[in-house]
């Protein structure tokens, strides 16, 4: 029961004591404003380019759009040449910190844990971004896909020690 | 100007803004592009249960909920102003397969004929948003991303179990479109 699986959470790095990449800086919560304008514009292009749209999504799944596949595989484009220009001039943010890329470890949750993730996407034509911008266009019933998702990572927490890694 | 932003954006407009979210989230912050750690955040923050998963500083991550709260604020924002009065165009196999199912209005950004509150207490909604769900938020912390953690942000610094994981939610994704969800719409 105290098996002790590292944290490989690909999103989220102030973890325990092993928070050696994060921010250090201490900000008054109104900084995150910052984050909520890139998030409004983030939702902005979901809707408008269709994005979270289960018939998009659909479309995907069956190959019969290259839509998504345009859209997803341009921003994997755009966001290497980011990041390689912020790696080789060594840029630093806007409040002057370094800014460091950690090397992620594989576990067999990548496979599991992404077939199963697959299978919700086809299904409610969203991933986690795409429910919030459901919600905010009026889809009110897709709360209840954003209650079990967080239920999903509820259980996520709960079995954690009994799955393979 | 606004009737040009009305109509849908192309992937090449729309595929870029989305990649240049990643620059944007480090250069402002250092924060790493990732929605689906969100979810995670918000258990953490309201049942954390004394599970050890759930047993860290949330408050650290709370960028992390302004930026999903944004993203529903932009959902917000593009339904009330910049919305596209015409129904979306789909591929006519899909509409032909989808006529076969009862699904003929493509007004909203999805089925409502399927995606409703009375069809949550029939099995097949229940399935299609109760388990589908579900699924989403089990598999994507299993997997320790989602589209944005692992397809977007990993594979833009090449890493390859971002790879692997990116392959594998294609592969889950077509094994549903085109076997299982079938059969649960018909």
């Amino acid at each position: 029961m105290t098996k002790n699986i590292p944290d490989n959470d690909f999103e989220l790095r102030s973890l325990d004591a092993t928070c050696f990449n994060e921010s250090e800086l201490v900000h008054p919560y109104w900084y995150n404003l910052k984050y909520l304008i890139v998030g409004i514009v983030f939702g902005i292009v979901f809707v408008k380019a269709e994005i979270i749209s289960w018939f998009r999504i659909q479309e995907m799944f069956r190959l019969q759009s290259f839509h998504m596949y345009g859209v997803i595989g341009s921003a994997v484009v755009v966001g290497a040449i980011s990041v390689f220009l912020i790696k080789k001039f060594k840029i630093k943010t806007i409040y002057g910190e370094a800014i460091h890329f950690e090397e992620k470890t594989f576990n067999v949750g990548q496979i599991y844990g992404g077939l199963l993730f697959g299978l919700g996407w086809a299904i409610t034509g969203a991933c986690p971004g795409p429910l919030f911008a459901q919600i905010g266009t009026g889809i009110s019933v897709t709360i209840v896909t954003l209650i079990s998702a967080i239920a999903g990572t509820w259980v996520y927490g709960w079995v954690r020690n009994k799955i393979p890694h | 100007m606004i009737e040009w932003l009305k109509q849908p954006w192309p992937w090449y407009v729309a595929g870029p803004l989305i990649g240049l979210t990643v620059p944007a989230l480090l250069l402002i912050g250092n924060k790493k592009f990732g929605i689906s750690s969100s979810l995670r955040h918000i258990c953490a923050a309201c049942f954390p249960s004394g599970i050890h998963y759930f047993k860290y500083d949330w408050k650290k991550e709370t960028w992390n909920l302004f930026f999903v709260g944004g993203i529903f604020f932009g959902g917000l924002i593009a339904a009330q102003l910049l919305a596209n009065p015409q129904p979306i165009q789909v591929n006519p196999n899909l509409v032909t397969e989808l006529k076969g199912y009862g699904i003929t209005d493509y007004s909203q950004l999805i089925p409502t004929e399927i995606f409703n509150w009375s069809s949550l207490l029939q099995m097949k909604g229940w399935l299609l948003m109760v388990l589908g769900g579900f699924l989403v938020g089990f598999g994507t912390r299993y997997a320790g991303g989602c589209t944005s953690g692992h397809s977007i942000t990993g594979l833009s610094n090449l890493q390859w179990p971002s790879l692997v994981a990116t392959i594998c939610f294609m592969a889950g994704g077509f094994i549903m479109a085109n076997l299982i969800l079938p059969l649960i719409l018909r």
